[in-house]
């Protein structure tokens, strides 16, 4: 199968290239750490970090694989499929792709809402691109359920609590590999 | 805080033996957090998969995370992305974002102040999570 085709970066004929005394891309570790002392939060918060980092190879090509997907957006409050949890605080949920695909709800998630929206489902949970892959035998499918974890200060939270439910959800969906999109 | 998040559960999913892919635009949150595979999009926070309305773009961009799983052979591996937010001025959004200045300064400790109440509140009535 062949790779997918490079696109070519649009620079307007400017040359993008140069010499800076910083990094180019932001750095959201720094940033959000002046902007929190700024709220009045003295302590600066404890971002997660690890040396190691597991490493699972594919267990089979991936035009066999069932592909699920992680997003960081829920249902919006009222509107929420059965069986998908409208109890606050939120909960790990899974959801059928189909009910996705008006849009999820994510105005209480921190992204710039000053630069950009989110009203294209494919730009944050790609069900439509998947699908097309799905139908060119790219990838063997795209799981019939989705999964929606809460982004959450509690480092533990998320470990303990929300990602086992997760993995026992793709288990039982047969999903092979993980396709996961932060906002 | 999405991409913490995020990382944390595709390092449980590596962990328990399912590959996974990031696609995403806070790379050091992800790469500190620490991930199998990683594919970097430099734009602003809500578009990971590309533009709003740019089907080719958010094609390429979710063929590369695919890609991705099938080259990578180590973890902690990044990819870039080569789209870029604004070819005229594409520093603008960045210095804009989370941006603290003596304009704003009174304006974000009375958010903080505010905030603080409403989490208490929250706490009070069990809408925060404590478990």
């Amino acid at each position: 199968m062949a790779l997918t085709e490079r696109p070519q970066r649009t620079t307007n004929g400017r040359k993008p290239d140069g010499r800076r005394a910083h990094r180019s891309y932001l750095s959201y570790i720094d940033k959000s750490r002046e902007y929190y002392a700024a709220h009045g939060y003295p302590q600066p918060y404890q971002w997660a970090y690890s040396h190691e980092v597991a490493f699972a190879p594919l267990p089979k090509p991936l035009s066999e694989c069932t592909v699920g997907l992680v997003t960081t957006s829920f249902f919006e409050k009222g509107r929420e499929p059965a069986g998908v949890p409208v109890a606050r605080p939120k909960q790990p949920y899974a959801a059928r792709c189909d009910d996705a695909l008006d849009g999820l709800y994510n105005s209480d998630l921190f992204w710039d809402k000053d630069n950009t929206h989110t009203e294209d489902l494919d730009t944050y949970l790609p069900i439509n691109r998947l699908r097309e892959f799905e139908a060119e035998g790219r990838i063997g499918a795209l799981s019939e359920r989705f999964y929606g974890i809460p982004t959450d200060y509690s480092h533990r939270r998320t470990q303990r609590n929300d990602s086992p439910r997760i993995e026992e959800w793709m288990r039982a969906d047969g999903v092979d590999v993980a396709f996961l999109v932060p906002l | 805080m999405c991409h913490q998040t995020i990382g944390l559960i595709a390092r449980h999913l590596e962990e328990a033996g399912i590959p996974t892919v990031v696609a995403g635009s806070a790379r050091d949150i992800v790469e500190e957090c620490g991930v199998a595979r990683f594919v970097f999009t430099d734009f602003p926070l809500g578009n990971p998969t590309g533009k709003p309305g740019d089907v080719d773009m958010q094609r390429a961009i979710v063929g590369t995370a695919l890609d991705l799983l099938e080259r990578a052979w180590l973890p902690r591996t990044t990819v870039q992305t080569p789209f870029v937010w604004d070819a005229d001025d594409n520093d603008g959004w960045r210095d804009h974002f989370m941006r603290v200045d003596d304009s704003n300064r009174d304006a974000l400790a009375a958010a903080g102040e505010a905030r603080r109440r409403d989490q208490a509140a929250a706490k009070a009535d069990g809408r925060a999570r404590t478990s």
